[in-house]
């Protein structure tokens, strides 16, 4: 990663009045939101990615007893979302289901926010390695990849330079180091060329973007858009340390 | 000393008789009692100094009924259980015991099994069990788990605890009397038989140690004499009470007594009375600060002046301080050690066996070698920093001169002013043999969730008998039918409101209506994961090798949080030497040596114990006492006298309040006395009522006697008894607690302890960071859907006590009701100033990540702007 030794380049960012960050990707405009979904704004649609339904009852079947509760806080904050912007598609960037029978374990109701969801709007079904099926009984498109306003919308980054690749797949998180300490968060991560964005799954645990899976992925030290309580906080990759 | 021939000669047989004679000793009279005891087959207590052959006064009797006992061809299993709480004891206690069984020539083999304990040694000892096992709690909670517990203790006879005042009052403990229920259901006729340092209330270990639940009250137990309740138009008040002068207790009190009454107290001998200096350097002691660095060269001349010392201090970074400084002046090259709980194993083993060969002048150490291991010839005993607590300042005293008829000799070094009035209290409640009491434990429900699990790994449990046998266990004697039943539904599939995990059962109900672990794998994964300790994270410190940087030999290890204050470049002290941090790679911290003698961080922070409530008291009396402040060097009584001048200084059972402008902001000083951890719960909750009521507080720093907030307007016009108001602790309390940090800590380690996640799957070891961060994850998602159940339950509870000690904050709020003195001043005050030092010196918790997060985007702006 040398690199990106050198000092973080200029990146147009402006603050949007509900706690989102703006910015341009590819030349398309892009809002990250607090919760980690990405608001496409001329296309009115909502990218959310890795929610890893029920990984939960995934642990519970080895016998670890999580708290079977993540599908339906991850469907209540994507809902939340899904009010909060009113859009006219949601991306579900892949790996939307924690294992291929994730699906025959959701809970009725759970089952039922997904449908009004798909009801409601375009539910997009974009596939990933943990959900390489798709859904089987729930409605939807499917896609392997999709083209939105010049940018590719796919689960997994394609290694090298990727102009307007949108991708989820590695759980972005980052460790931002200030004066008083250092606090790790979820982030997204984008060198305005290419962007990753964060896991929204309510279990989905976190790779700090130092390690060596985000190398070579950028071309320049990329900016970081880090989840606070309410808002995102852009920082820079030189605030940004490893575990 | 006792006299033999006064006892009856029966009790010594004749080989014990001789061999006490070749050693020119005579057994005493707490050690005659012992057998006694076993004889007449009653549970024990023995409360003795160390230093009064406490061990061998617990082994006598098993030593005797083994070597009568006729020899045998077959194993007959495990006569006597040893539990220690330290590996190190165990250890050295199975060293110690071989002496009288080689010298009297007994057949008797006794061994010790910790978690250090080889794969052979280990795999032989289940099959050929010794007569005498000597293991940790954590081992015993292993064995419970093992498919032919049943069996392999069934024999046993007598189970000893050792150090048992350090276990009652923990999670470990909890675990620990768990066990002890499971062995009586082994082996009924066990004999339990607990040996203790001195403590104020030795009735609160009894409850503990004691076998038998309490019976229930419906239907009334007929026909057991005393225990009778009467009811109805029978019942004549003050009539038939069982022992005279309890008449006033309830039936519950009454029954609790009769149930640890079962466990006879044995007295040790009272020993000399130890000779406890206080070094007072005269003129030089500081106003704040936790190092006693002021106090280096005077402690250096008294190690010269004594035959061997120990050093002990509270913290890890104060040991590392103490040990450099003392190198600094070691013109002599005195051979000084340094001891503490993150330096390798090895090189701790190298320092306990160059002490037990007599080879060091000082050994400089943290709590590591608080209990009673035998590391031979100490003279003296040197505490730097305050003791925080009489009993523990006793324990450490009491390592100095292992003979009873000598008193211990121990120098107390206060670090700053108040810990010298500390220090000062500690000195006069040990001359008057009073010790800080403690609460009776409640047994932590996941702790009993981890033994239920274990239970079911091991044989198959029929519900009702194990709720009986687990509230024949101490700290569970209370335990509602309801909450067990939680418990084991919360063990079988998580006890979620939301009922999709039935077809995931851990445990399972049989046909013959008994539960029994799911499968194999299951109960595999149970035992990893068995004991009550929950430590940090920890990182392995090695040193950096080569242009890779890669890791070199190890030095040690540290706790994660200590990593979160340095950056890559930074000098710290670990080990004895300066070292710069290189980078952190995975669970891995690299550092090369470092020529700066100024080390960016040598230690830092005070105690991580808290100031006993006991010793709280009587500082806060020896501050109002005027005639009592003649024993205080002359700089300590000055600061007093114009304390007393300048503000004033309050009575005993009132608070001190100031208010003063500094600066362009407020001040509001309050000296509780009564710790860390609740002065910061209290100034956490005031900040949030100074916020209503307009004060606009800015922050606040705590330290062990004194609490100060600032904030930007004026606070002495407020209503005090309002502000302090103890309904402080009902929704403000909760409102605090759900978003606090603390509250995820202590979920995490009921966490692990439950099993709800494991500490490490079979093969492949998780880091600390991540599995923190999975179980804030876990912690959020329950919180929201599930705010009642069990877990949060204990996470609340652990919190409440162990993190923000939310007792002691009320017993405080009742304490000071109507009895606040405010004392507004124009500028700050003697008592203030040592508090106001500590101002900057500490990073807050809690909100802090917010906080980050805006700061490191206020670098990117300042750096895109320019």
């Amino acid at each position: 990663m040398s690199a990106l030794a050198s000092p973080s380049p200029a990146y147009a960012f402006a603050a949007s009045p509900c706690g989102g960050l703006r910015t341009r990707l590819n030349g398309a405009a892009v809002t990250l939101r607090a919760s980690g979904a990405l608001w496409l704004e001329e296309q009115r649609t909502l990218v959310v990615a890795d929610l890893h339904l029920e990984k939960g009852s995934a642990y519970a079947m080895r016998g670890q007893m999580l708290p079977p509760y993540d599908t339906r806080e991850t469907l209540r904050r994507l809902q939340a979302e899904v009010m909060a912007t009113l859009p006219d598609a949601v991306v579900l960037l892949g790996d939307t289901f924690h294992d291929r029978k994730s699906e025959d374990r959701l809970a009725r109701d759970d089952a039922q926010t997904l449908r009004s969801l798909a009801g409601a709007t375009r539910l997009i079904w974009v596939i990933g390695n943990h959900d390489a099926d798709g859904p089987r009984a729930l409605p939807g498109d499917v896609a392997d990849e999709l083209s939105v306003a010049g940018l590719t919308l796919r689960h997994e980054p394609v290694e090298g330079p990727q102009v307007g690749e949108v991708a989820g797949h590695l759980h972005p998180c980052a460790r931002v180091v200030a004066s008083r300490g250092s606090v790790r968060r979820r982030c997204f991560v984008t060198d305005g060329s290419r962007m990753v964005v964060p896991a929204f799954g309510a279990y989905a645990g976190g790779l700090n973007i130092r390690d060596a899976a985000f190398a070579g992925l950028f071309s320049q030290p990329p900016l970081c858009g880090a989840l606070g309580a309410d808002r995102v906080h852009a920082v820079g990759w030189r605030s940004v340390a490893g575990d | 000393m006792a006299d033999a021939a006064a006892t009856p000669p029966d009790l010594l047989p004749e080989k014990f008789a001789t061999w006490f004679e070749s050693r020119g000793w005579s057994a005493r009279a707490h050690q005659l009692e012992m057998i006694a005891k076993a004889r007449e087959g009653r549970d024990a207590l023995l409360i003795a100094p160390t230093g009064g052959g406490k061990t061998l006064a617990g082994f006598l009797p098993s030593l005797i009924d083994l070597a009568q006992r006729p020899p045998s061809n077959t194993p007959q299993g495990i006569h006597t259980l040893y539990i220690s709480p330290l590996k190190a004891l165990a250890v050295d206690v199975e060293r110690n015991l071989m002496a009288p069984i080689l010298q009297m020539g007994l057949p008797i083999v006794a061994e010790s099994r910790t978690g250090d304990t080889g794969q052979a040694r280990r795999a032989r000892q289940r099959v050929k069990p010794p007569d005498i096992l000597l293991t940790t709690p954590e081992q015993l909670a292993l064995f419970c788990a093992w498919e032919g517990a049943r069996l392999y203790f069934e024999n046993l006879s007598c189970v000893i605890l050792d150090e048992i005042h350090t276990l009652h009052s923990t999670k470990r403990g909890d675990l620990l009397a768990l066990d002890l229920a499971r062995l009586q259901q082994f082996a009924p006729n066990l004999r339990r038989v607990g040996l203790s340092a001195t403590v104020d209330d030795p009735d609160v270990i009894r409850r503990w140690l004691a076998y038998g639940k309490i019976p229930d009250p419906d239907p009334p137990p007929v026909g057991e004499g005393d225990l009778e309740v009467v009811e109805g138009a029978a019942a004549v008040p003050g009539a038939k009470s069982p022992s005279v002068g309890f008449a006033a207790s309830s039936p519950s009190e009454e029954a609790s007594r009769a149930v640890y009454e079962t466990v006879d107290l044995v007295r040790g001998p009272a020993g000399a009375q130890p000779i406890v200096d206080m070094l007072l350097s005269e003129g030089r002691v500081p106003w704040a600060g936790h190092t006693a660095k002021h106090a280096m060269q005077e402690v250096y001349d008294t190690i010269k002046g004594a035959r061997t010392a120990l050093v002990f201090v509270n913290t890890r970074f104060q040991a590392e301080f103490a040990f450099q400084e003392l190198w600094r002046l070691n013109d002599d090259n005195l051979p000084i050690a340094l001891h503490h709980g993150s330096l390798a194993a090895e090189q701790r083993r190298k320092v306990e066996a160059a002490m037990a060969r007599g080879e060091l002048r000082a050994v400089v150490c943290t709590s590591t070698l608080d209990l009673g291991i035998d590391w031979g010839d100490v003279d003296l005993v040197i505490q730097l920093a305050s003791p925080k607590g009489a009993s523990r300042m006793v324990q450490r005293i009491g390592r100095a001169n292992h003979r009873l008829d000598e008193p211990s000799r121990a120098l107390f070094v206060p670090a700053n002013r108040f810990e010298m009035l500390e220090c000062q209290a500690a000195r006069e409640a040990i001359a008057e043999n009073r010790f800080d009491g403690e609460p009776t434990r409640i047994g932590a429900l996941d702790v009993l969730a981890q033994h239920v699990m274990g239970c079911a790994c091991s044989e198959p449990f029929d519900l009702l008998a194990l709720y009986d046998e687990v509230r024949s266990a101490g700290p569970y004697r209370d335990l509602i039918w309801e909450d067990f039943e939680q418990v084991v539904d919360f063990v079988s599939t998580g006890g979620y409101a939301l009922k999709t995990y039935d077809r995931f059962r851990r445990i399972v109900v049989g046909q013959d209506g008994l539960w029994r672990v799911r499968n194999a794998e299951t109960a595999q994964c149970h035992r990893l994961n068995v004991g009550a300790i929950v430590s940090p994270a920890v990182l392995t410190v090695r040193i950096a090798m080569g242009k890779a940087r890669r890791g070199g030999r190890k030095i040690g290890e540290v706790e994660e949080g200590m990593l979160e204050m340095l950056d890559p470049g930074d000098t710290f002290v670990f080990a004895g030497q300066v070292w710069a941090l290189v980078g952190v790679t995975g669970t891995e911290v690299l550092v090369s040596p470092a020529t700066n003698r100024d080390p960016k961080m040598p230690s830092w922070g005070g105690s991580k114990f808290a100031l006993s409530t006991f010793l709280a008291g009587r500082v806060r009396e020896l501050m109002y006492d005027q005639e009592h402040w003649k024993v205080l060097p002359a700089d300590v009584r000055e600061w007093l006298e114009v304390q007393r001048d300048h503000s004033l200084i309050p009575p005993a059972d009132d608070l001190l309040l100031e208010t003063f402008p500094r600066g362009k902001r407020h001040f509001m000083v309050v000296y509780p006395f009564e710790g860390r951890l609740a002065h910061t719960t209290l100034a956490m909750l005031l900040t949030r009522r100074l916020e209503r009521m307009g004060a606009a507080p800015l922050g606040f720093v705590c330290n062990d006697y004194a609490m100060a907030i600032w904030a930007l307007k004026p606070m002495d016009g407020l209503d005090f008894d309002e502000l302090f108001a103890q309904d402080m602790l009902g929704d403000d309390l909760e409102s605090w607690l759900a978003e606090s940090f603390m509250m995820k800590r202590a979920f995490k380690g009921c966490a692990i302890i439950s099993g709800l996640i494991e500490r490490r799957f079979p093969g492949h070891e998780k880091t600390g960071r991540q599995v923190t961060f999975s179980t804030d994850l876990i912690y959020d998602v329950l919180r929201r859907h599930q705010p009642d159940h069990l877990l949060l339950r204990c996470a609340r509870e652990d919190a409440a006590t162990g993190l923000i000690d939310v007792a002691r904050l009320g017993l405080l709020l009742e304490r000071i009701q109507g009895r606040i003195r405010h004392s507004p001043l124009e500028h700050l005050s003697p008592f203030s100033v040592p508090i106001l030092l500590e101002i900057g010196k500490e990073r807050s918790p809690g909100q802090a990540g917010e906080m980050i997060l805006a700061e490191a985007e206020e670098d990117l702006i300042a750096e895109a702007l320019s």
